[in-house]
């Protein structure tokens, strides 16, 4: 299975870097040919309306969507999750939807730079990591078919911060910041098959 | 939240990864934001007036009236950046409490303290500043910089003094790192940096926040050309909202940033932009007109 990492604008170093520290090679992908190539896919954080733009430039709209369609695994972090969502509250209407998860977004959720955290989580199998939220987004709701994986208490609740639906997983903050492998090592099982 | 840590340095410097590859415009209208935000950029930095002119206007340069960035946090989606001078630390408490997501702590901005620059630590809000080589490099990120970007020369339109400040910022990284351990002492003392962060630079071969590139960006090529010498996104001042076709400039110069290694794309980009903004030489520029010796 090969391993490829959407390099429009944003941190897709650091997930290349985070995939390799597991013995995985990943392209950088900037092309649609690039991307034929590959079986699965991390979005990484970045500006979503940038990576939006850059993505319909090149045609890599188009071309995800399709492979998501037939089957690519894909994960997306922060603007990778907005991207990924069915539903984008706040969002700019020309902005793309690849609707691979089913659920509603809401850019910059949590607040402004101001408001950026970072606190010690729980998976739902009692895994421990410190998850870093940049002006992230808020999952507001999700459909039926969607697995949470680790979730957030806040004031109104708690609100997924890792969800997964199939072969599309996305998480609201950073793993690729830190040296907790958890959350790339769990795609990658799913992509090799380990997980169902 | 409960133990939720905000303004931590993971925050602070993880913004400015999410920001690589990309580029910030300087805008000082909400219209303006609109077209940059449209174009593709990844922030905007709301000011007063560009820094063509302020060299133009003269006087003193100072923060932003808070109502200009309120309008310009209100009408894009995408960060908002502002300047705070030189060792102002209230303009900068005040830019904090209006949200905005950095401040650029700038030598575009008349210094406020001709001897220290912000404690930046102090602040939840992360600072990016300018440095024309590695030690004014070090001596901001000790000061709590989460982002660094090279000075250049704002408000001239000439690419030359952001290529020599890139090329000295990662000229001095390079002859960092084949020094052996007993020589890092000396190059500690000779950059005027703490040795900790001079040794951590040594052995990572970059620098431990984002670089991106700032002063006299005018054209596609021109933020190619940096891209190319290693700035990991770039910031375009005066040479966009100056020049005869802002929008068209604007995405031409985003499209450049990604394909800065495919001279085809950077070449199509380029046809029909009209008038760049009128440049500046930097050799006619008199010494007390010359940004980039602000700050130390």
């Amino acid at each position: 299975m090969k391993f490829g990492v959407l390099a429009l604008q944003g941190d897709f170093r650091e997930h290349i870097s985070a995939l390799n520290h597991l013995g995985i090679a990943a392209d950088e992908i900037r092309s649609v040919a690039e991307l034929d190539s590959i079986d699965a896919l991390i979005i990484p954080g970045g500006e979503s309306t940038t990576i939006s733009l850059l993505a319909k430039s090149t045609g890599l709209d188009k071309a995800i969507l399709q492979k998501i369609k037939s089957g690519m695994y894909v994960y997306g972090s922060c603007a990778g999750m907005i991207l990924l969502a069915s539903e984008i509250l706040d969002g700019r209407l020309d902005q793309i939807k690849f609707s691979g998860l089913d659920i509603t977004v809401r850019r910059n959720g949590f607040g402004r730079q101001v408001d950026s955290f970072e606190k010690e989580l729980t998976t739902n199998l009692g895994e421990h990591f410190v998850g870093i939220f940049i002006r992230a987004p808020l999952v507001q709701d999700v459909g039926s078919g969607v697995d949470v994986l680790a979730s957030l208490e806040t004031s109104y609740g708690p609100t997924p911060v890792w969800v997964r639906q199939n072969r599309v997983m996305a998480t609201s903050f950073h793993p690729e910041l830190t040296k907790n492998s958890l959350v790339h090592q769990y795609f990658v099982d799913l992509v090799m098959g380990k997980i169902s | 939240m409960t133990d939720a840590r905000t303004g931590t340095p993971l925050v602070k410097r993880g913004m400015a990864e999410m920001l690589k590859g990309g580029v910030i415009m300087d805008v000082v209208t909400p219209e303006q934001a609109k077209i940059a935000e449209d174009a593709g950029a990844v922030a905007v930095m709301a000011l007063e007036r560009v820094p063509a002119d302020i060299r133009a206007q003269g006087g003193v340069a100072r923060m932003s009236d808070p109502d200009m960035i309120d309008g310009i946090i209100n009408s894009v989606s995408i960060p908002v950046m502002a300047k705070a001078r030189i060792g102002h630390f209230v303009e900068a408490q005040v830019l904090q409490s209006l949200g905005v997501d950095y401040i650029d702590e700038s030598e575009v901005l008349t210094p406020a303290d001709e001897a220290n620059h912000i404690d930046k630590w102090k602040f939840t809000v992360p600072f990016v500043c300018g440095a024309t080589n590695l030690g004014e490099a070090l001596r901001r990120i000790t000061e709590g910089a989460a982002m660094i970007r090279s000075k250049g020369e704002a408000g001239t339109g000439n690419v030359v003094e952001a290529t020599r400040h890139m090329r000295q910022i990662l000229g001095d990284i390079k002859r960092l790192t084949v020094l052996s351990e007993e020589e890092l002492y000396t190059a500690a003392k000779n950059l005027q940096a703490p040795y900790e962060l001079v040794s951590e630079v040594a052995k990572s071969g970059k620098l431990p926040v984002v670089l991106f590139t700032a002063g006299g960006i005018a054209t596609p090529a021109d933020a190619a050309l940096m891209m190319q010498l290693g700035a990991e996104g770039v910031f375009v001042g005066s040479g966009i909202f100056k020049s005869g076709d802002p929008a068209k400039r604007a995405a031409a110069i985003v499209q450049a940033t990604l394909n800065y290694r495919d001279a085809k794309k950077i070449a199509d980009v380029s046809r029909g932009l009209g008038e760049a903004m009128v440049g500046i030489n930097i050799d006619t520029l008199p010494e007390s007109e010359k940004y980039a010796t602000r700050g130390w």
